[in-house]
């Protein structure tokens, strides 16, 4: 019996965190490691008659974000109450937004890695964003037998993302969010720090035998906060669930937790006791109006967006489509190649694009650097790219030279290559000279050559590069060296 | 003094007649005299009143003083006061000493009003009665074996029983004018969103509405005037500024239309309270006003529509009192959530629980079309009847509650005959609308009867000046109970 091939359908909803100076509807501090509760003010700890009032930031950034991903801005939208019992949910409800979110529809297009090198595109559909509080934090250590609460982090504005489901691996789950973590920092709305629980993902996942048009039942993963736990937790649910199917089992609705540890996923509640959330709109809250003049005066607001960037550079500097993606990865990366580019000039806007990707790219991940801590400068390295484009150093003499950059040996890849001497040597007569010298004291790999090892001459042009301490220009080696030859 | 109008009092400590001191040892020794029989302060802040009035004649004696400097009053239990227990008439909160101020109580502080205490209440304002009070029922002061209403019965009896000329209360579906009819007093509960709820317990929040009592409608108007105002703290405060309320209380009544909805004469109210109120409609006629008969068509259902709408934002509302932060824990539980069923077990009142039970109920999986939505659009229909009758009118007139005060005991097993005492107030609160009750004479047992004035929306100068002209050509107002 052949076995069924499962197609795997993945959702994400994802909380960011927006990077306002005070909370959505209290005027408390969001910064992140305060002592606790010394950040929570009467409205946060939910005293008797406070009442909240809504951040204008926060709805600023839900609209930026709406704009940024082709989205419906609503011009009218609800916030509601949530109503569950938790200690570290102050008023006993969660105020966000159910019926009517602000932020309706929209899609992103990514670039998938096929691993083989290279990518396909996709498209992923978004059902919604909404605009919420943060509950605060259950402190279970530390405290014995009892649990201590930290409500500095209740009341920090999230903004919910739903996507359809429209993801069908978790490779393809995890560009998603990699390019709503880049969209989000792009357009400054979240600082994306996911240690700090910036940007945090619950996966739904199901799956149903390929071609079935229904969805399988499908478990929500809750609160993955790494790309990789993003990738695990969804692979581990893919087997566990198709495993459980071919044993005869059944997927029950679920929520569950991955453990990090083990790297498996474990039911924490199933449908049956899923809370009855009782949502009906906050009568403490007008609803929320958004006029088509602040949507402009926003739109207008909004930089370049890493797609149409992207596409720019595969237009104008005929970059890749992965490559064009890499260096919108972020708008720090874009911004640095643009520099770049803008300096060394367009002619040479595919080298700048190796380089920002190579050796700066592998440097600062090395040194664990940001790109905004280069200490190669965007004018530097379209210095260094300038002299290999007019022959002035080879590659090879260029990571020398950018290696000198790095280590603050010169203040330009020309001072370096003055300083050092790592001008390429282009003179016919020194690089003749040279030959000689190298014939003479490799007769050997000569009457190797000619009895017809072409391996000799490849060795030949490796001892003339040597002689030259790599300064001779490779091309006229190889030319000059044949003719002698011949 | 304290029995005196506020213009009288006003103009006496301004004349050094009286210091603002005076004033508050007259007035606490009133409460301290008569609290035990009618109960109707929680909380009495002695000290605090004295230095406020001390505060106060400083300000008399600098001129900086407002009309309201030195004037005694009491807030409801509902408003945090700084410092001062803050109990909403529960034993949830009977611990609870709140770290700051109701936006209406910084106000009135800052007006140089003189707060002497705190008045008794239903519980979290829910009640028609003042029994649902964890610290005991306060009493009628006309007859103490009677109700002085509810839900702000404490500020209405201490306002009847001469203990303050004014004080403050809230009212949801008629907690400020049904005790003001029962105890013979003014008050006015103002259209939704002129006071900041900042600070003021929420129980049903898009019902809920801060407002005043005095004995006139002239006194009442000056206490309104320095509430209301738009509070950035409250996001369904009205962007209108601070207005004086009293500015067309001089005005004559000729010409008004006062609408007299058919439903509200048809049948339910007794006879001794028709007589009243069919009395001072006639008078007001002879001060020159028309009567025109308006329908309300749908305040039938108005009952109904807020035993839905109230207990769902309560359910809600009262989520915050769990046990974690502060009020009343349990002193002995297991887990968690049995810390909060016995915290919240022992916490509340029946009337409460039954609310919560209510309310949750109304807003689950599978019943919220069915309640909460079907009550929106009754909202909306209430809401509607009341705009097409203020097409033929400019205030509608009707009684306050079906009877005068009921006995202390008298309904409170019957939770429906309760709920229904509110029949002619509520329908008010769905549609936001200001209402004012005053005094209209005395009914069965020589109780007292008052009448209701709804106005539109923001015409709370209109409905002050109609009572107002009113009380000037009558003396309802100025009686008090026997032995005050």
């Amino acid at each position: 019996m052949s076995r069924t091939d499962w197609e795997v359908v993945i959702g994400l909803e994802i909380h960011t965190q927006l990077n306002t100076q005070s909370k959505i509807f209290s005027g408390a501090s969001t910064a992140f490691g305060a002592e606790p509760n010394a950040q929570a003010c009467a409205v946060d700890i939910a005293l008797p008659g406070v009442l909240p009032v809504l951040n204008k930031g926060a709805v600023e950034r839900a609209i930026r974000f709406g704009l940024a991903i082709g989205a419906t801005v609503a011009p009218k939208s609800i916030f509601a109450r949530k109503n569950y019992f938790y200690p570290d949910l102050p008023k006993g409800y969660q105020i966000s937004q159910y019926e009517l979110p602000v932020v309706q529809g929209g899609q992103i297009t990514l670039q998938v890695p096929d691993g083989k090198g290279g990518a396909y595109e996709k498209v992923v559909n978004l059902t919604r964003a909404h605009l919420e509080e943060d509950a605060g934090k259950s402190l279970h250590e530390d405290f014995h037998g009892m649990t201590g609460i930290d409500l500095n982090r209740a009341g920090t504005p999230l903004l919910e993302i739903v996507s359809e489901p429209d993801m069908r691996s978790s490779a393809e789950a995890v560009a998603y969010a990699k390019a709503l973590h880049a969209l989000v920092r792009w357009i400054d709305i979240c600082d994306g720090n996911m240690q700090e629980g910036s940007f945090r993902c619950d996966a739904n996942v199901s799956v149903r035998p390929r071609g079935q048009a229904e969805f399988g039942t499908r478990r929500e993963i809750k609160n993955l906060n790494s790309f990789r736990f993003l990738q695990q937790a969804i692979d581990y649910e893919i087997q566990w669930q198709i495993d459980l199917i071919e044993d005869g089992g059944k997927v029950q609705q679920a929520t569950v937790l991955f453990d990090a540890d083990t790297g498996e996923t474990r039911a924490m509640r199933s449908k049956e006791d899923a809370h009855d959330y009782r949502y009906f709109p906050d009568p403490d809250l007008l609803p929320l109006v958004i006029s088509s003049e602040w949507i402009e005066r926003v739109k207008g607001e909004l930089p370049e967006l890493p797609e149409a960037l992207s596409a720019r550079f595969q237009g104008e500097y005929g970059l890749s489509a992965y490559d064009a993606t890499t260096l919108t990865a972020s708008r720090e990366v874009a911004q640095f190649y643009l520099d770049t580019v803008a300096a060394a000039g367009a002619a040479n806007a595919k080298t700048c694009a190796n380089w920002v990707m190579g050796e700066l790219a592998g440097r600062l991940n090395k040194a664990e650097l940001d790109i905004a801590a280069s200490p190669v400068s965007a004018a530097q390295l379209a210095g260094l790219v300038q002299r290999i484009a007019d022959n002035t150093i080879s590659n090879a003499i260029a990571k020398k030279v950018f290696e000198a950059l790095w280590n603050k040996e010169g203040e330009s890849a020309d001072a370096i290559i003055e300083a050092q001497g790592l001008k390429q040597v282009t003179d016919t007569g020194a690089i003749e000279a040279i030959i000689d010298e190298v014939l003479a004291a490799n007769q050997k790999s000569v009457e190797e050559f000619r009895a017809g090892k072409e391996k000799a001459f490849n060795a030949l042009v490796g001892q003339c590069m040597k002689a030259s301490k790599g300064k001779a220009n490779p091309a006229q080696v190889n030319e000059l060296l044949k003719k002698k030859l011949g | 003094m304290i029995e005196s109008s506020l213009k009288d009092i006003a103009a006496a400590l301004r004349d050094k007649k009286v210091s603002a001191v005076e004033l508050a040892t007259e007035s606490l020794s009133r409460i301290e005299a008569g609290n035990a029989r009618i109960n109707a302060f929680v909380t009495i802040d002695r000290d605090g009143a004295l230095a406020a009035a001390k505060a106060a004649d400083e300000r008399l004696a600098a001129g900086t003083a407002g009309p309201l400097t030195g004037i005694p009053l009491a807030h409801k239990d509902v408003f945090c006061t700084e410092g001062v227990l803050t109990t909403c008439g529960s034993k949830m909160l009977s611990n609870f000493v709140s770290p700051y101020d109701a936006h209406v109580v910084s106000l009135l502080k800052a007006a140089g009003a003189v707060m002497v205490g705190k008045t008794n209440m239903d519980e979290f304002a829910m009640g028609s009665s003042n029994e649902n009070s964890h610290f005991g029922p306060t009493r009628n002061p006309w007859n103490t074996d009677k109700v002085p209403g509810g839900s702000s019965g404490g500020s209405a009896a201490a306002v009847a029983a001469r203990m303050v000329p004014i004080a403050t209360g809230t009212d949801t579906g008629g907690s400020i004018r049904q005790p003001a009819s029962l105890c013979g007093i003014t008050g006015i509960k103002p259209t939704y969103g002129r006071v900041s709820r900042y600070g003021m317990i929420a129980y049903a929040s898009s019902l809920d509405q801060g407002g005043a009592f005095g004995y006139s409608a002239e006194d009442c108007a000056l206490l309104l005037s320095a509430m209301a105002g738009h509070d950035p703290r409250d996001s369904t405060s009205l962007e209108q500024g601070a207005e004086d309320f009293g500015r067309d209380l001089a005005k004559p009544l000729a010409g008004l239309r006062v609408g007299l909805p058919k439903e509200f004469f048809a049948e339910g109210m007794s006879d001794d309270v028709r007589a009243a109120v069919d009395a001072a409609i006639a008078e007001y006629r002879n001060l020159g006003a028309t009567t025109v008969e308006v329908s309300l068509p749908n305040a039938r259902l108005a009952i109904p529509a807020y035993y839905v709408i109230a207990p769902a934002e309560a359910s809600s509302n009262l989520s915050r009192f769990d046990g974690v932060r502060y009020g009343h824990r349990a002193a002995d539980y297991g887990d968690l959530n049995d810390m909060y069923c016995k915290s919240r077990a022992e916490g509340f009142g029946g009337e409460v629980k039954r609310r919560i039970l209510v309310g949750t109920y109304v807003l689950s999986h599978g019943y919220y079309d069915a309640y909460y939505i079907k009550a929106q659009k009754l909202r909306r229909l209430i809401a509607n009847d009341f705009a097409a009758a203020f097409q033929l009118c400019d205030v509608i007139a009707g009684p306050v509650s079906p009877t005068v005060a009921f006995g202390i005991g008298e309904k409170s097993d019957d939770p429906v005959q309760m709920y229904l005492s509110d029949i002619y107030t509520i329908a008010v609160n769905l549609a936001g609308l200001p209402g004012l009750s005053h005094p209209a004479g005395f009914g069965a047992g020589g109780l007292p009867v008052g009448l209701q004035l709804i106005g539109n929306y923001f015409g709370e100068a209109r409905l002050l000046n109609a009572a107002h002209q009113y009380q000037q050509h009558t003396d309802w107002h100025t009686r008090a109970p026997a032995g005050v």
